[in-house]
């Protein structure tokens, strides 16, 4: 893989931030985009832009057929068996409500439980904290092991005949841990639940294939994948989907509409209400083709390698401290002692290098660590060592600058 | 140096008050207490005041978050004490102006170390860490 070559492909990495090269290492947060992906969002602006699935003009057609292109790029790179069972929505968090509205709402009764585990995403836990409570049904969470693993025997003793959904983030976003989905799902399905995948840490890195992982609902967001920004996906196996209630209604959806009483469209389009993000999902479509043409493993394979180089660098440094397990996805959470993670992030992006800190929308998880904030450093394909390289050495000079008083 | 124009950020004052920071703790016996947090980034302060007949006879923190939020609430606490609640709250409306960049009147407000915040506003990401304290504070009077 030609990192220099991809590199250039993103204009966005080509600039100074603060009078030194862009070091970009904030793509767990969002990724940046390729220009077939800036290019696409463009060409259908300029060239195609029309609404979709509605009027008989050419360049609806036209958008009709990007835009239904794009679902069947999705559904090829996810390994799901039809288009009916991938709705585009904004993002992960929609695609998780969408599954917590819906499905949770009609399928929980009090005494059910709902399975979690601490490190999840807000986004993984607030729509299932919302589901209990209006259900009765109960929030159980999986323990974490010291290195923030979980154990399948852990997985095997919390969910139970009385559990009806297992809701687990594929690949954390604070540790770094991979869950192994395919086991937890079959422990899931033996005990009479159905899972759901918060892939947005996922999809983007490792190569999924939901049929083979069986899992019931995997979800994941463009804009952390070389694509645009309010595009998301929700995969659900299609006799789920048929018999969920669609959460928003309107325009797109329908069927037949009558004064009192309205039928829906077919699956994908019943839980696609008003005009769909149509850019959005020709961009991921653009992003998809850039990630394949680039290879899922030959990316996955260069974060392996930025990840394992990072861990042996940053733990040269005195006073660091860096959280979650030793095999992990392409990233590192970490605290110097004595310097609150903000500090750092200031003094880091002084230098150019754009790393985050703070909460990283999982407080149980903090709490957990018993931490009140972190850095966070992830990486993706346009990665370098060198990137790498100058986050040591602003740590160093951070460390320095905080322990000689600013002087 | 490259580190020159994180000077205008991080001045000796702050470091000094993050790292022996002024009115740290509980007050004993009855005060009223605000919990307030930057939910973005998880600083989170718990402020505690004593205030009689319109005067703010103590006032505490606690808390966790980085050098400029905790700075600032240690700075903070040491200007209110004594003043008339409605001073401290102008004070803190001044304190809101210099961080977007606004001059402001030193004659009226004895800022002292508090001045050493004004680089803050060069640093639009931080400027919540550096009113959290006074939010707080706004939020104590305003509810008494
Ligand atoms: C693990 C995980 N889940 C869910 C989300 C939410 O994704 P989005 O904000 O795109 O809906 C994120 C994004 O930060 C994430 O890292």
């Amino acid at each position: 893989m030609d990192v220099s070559a991809i590199k250039e492909q993103f204009p966005i990495l080509n600039q100074e931030v603060n009078g030194h090269p862009l070091v970009y290492l904030d793509s767990s947060a969002t990724s940046q985009k390729p220009v077939s992906v800036i290019e696409a969002v463009n060409n259908y602006y300029r060239e195609d832009n029309s609404n979709v699935h509605r009027g008989v003009h050419t360049l609806g057609t036209r958008a009709t057929d990007k835009y239904e292109g794009a679902r069947e790029k999705v559904r090829g790179f996810i390994h799901a068996e039809s288009t009916a069972e991938i709705i585009f929505s904004r993002g992960t968090t929609t695609a998780i409500n969408t599954v917590a509205s819906s499905y949770a709402r009609a399928n929980l009764t009090a005494g059910d439980e709902i399975v979690i585990t601490p490190m999840e995403h807000h986004s993984n836990i607030i729509p299932w904290q919302q589901a209990a409570k209006a259900t009765g049904a109960t929030l159980k969470y999986i323990p974490l092991q010291a290195d923030g693993t979980i154990t399948l025997e852990d997985v095997r003793a919390t969910v139970t005949d009385n559990t009806k959904i297992v809701a687990v983030t594929h690949v954390s976003n604070v540790l770094g841990t991979v869950n192994p989905i395919k086991e937890i799902a079959k422990i899931a399905h033996e005990n009479g639940a159905v899972i759901l995948v918060d892939g947005a840490q996922g999809a983007p890195h490792i190569k999924v294939d939901v049929t083979d992982l069986d899992c019931d609902f995997y979800t994941f967001s463009g804009h952390k994948m070389c694509g645009p920004t309010g595009i998301g996906v929700l995969y659900g196996k299609r006799e789920h989907l048929e018999n969920m209630e669609p959460v928003e209604f309107g325009g797109e959806m329908i069927d037949f509409v009558n004064l009192y009483d309205s039928t829906w469209k077919e699956l994908p389009w019943k839980f696609e209400g008003g005009t769909p993000i149509i850019a959005g999902a020709i961009g991921l479509g653009a992003a998809i083709d850039f990630l394949l043409e680039v290879g899922q493993d030959n990316i996955l394979e260069h974060e392996q390698k930025l990840a394992d180089y990072a861990m042996e660098q940053l733990r040269t440094i005195d006073g660091m401290t860096i959280y979650g397990p030793e095999k992990r996805a392409g990233l590192v959470t970490f605290n110097l002692d004595d310097v609150h993670p903000h500090d750092t992030a200031t003094v880091l992006d002084s230098f150019g290098i754009a790393v985050r800190a703070g909460h990283h929308c999982a407080q149980p998880l903090m709490k957990w660590l018993e931490v009140s904030a972190t850095a966070r450093a992830s990486f993706y394909l346009y990665n370098t060592n060198e990137d790498i390289d100058s986050l040591v050495d602003g740590l160093l000079k951070t460390k320095e600058y905080f322990g000689n008083g600013f002087k | 140096m490259a580190l020159n124009n994180l000077d205008t950020l991080y001045r000796q004052v702050i470091m000094d008050h993050y790292k022996n920071p002024k009115n740290r703790g509980n007050i004993d016996g009855d005060a009223m207490t605000i919990d307030m947090n930057n939910p973005t980034c998880g600083d989170r302060i718990q402020l505690q005041m004593q205030v009689e007949d319109g005067i703010v006879k103590d006032a505490k923190f606690d808390g966790e978050g980085c050098s400029i939020s905790m700075s600032s609430a240690s700075m903070m606490t040491q200007a209110i004490k004594g003043k008339k609640v409605e001073d401290a709250v102008k004070m803190s409306h001044a304190f809101s102006d210099m961080m977007l960049g606004k001059d402001i009147d030193t004659e009226e407000f004895d800022l002292e170390d508090i001045e050493a915040l004004q680089g803050v506003s060069k640093f639009p990401a931080r400027i919540k860490c550096a009113t959290l304290a006074w939010k707080a504070m706004e939020k104590g009077v305003n509810e008494d």
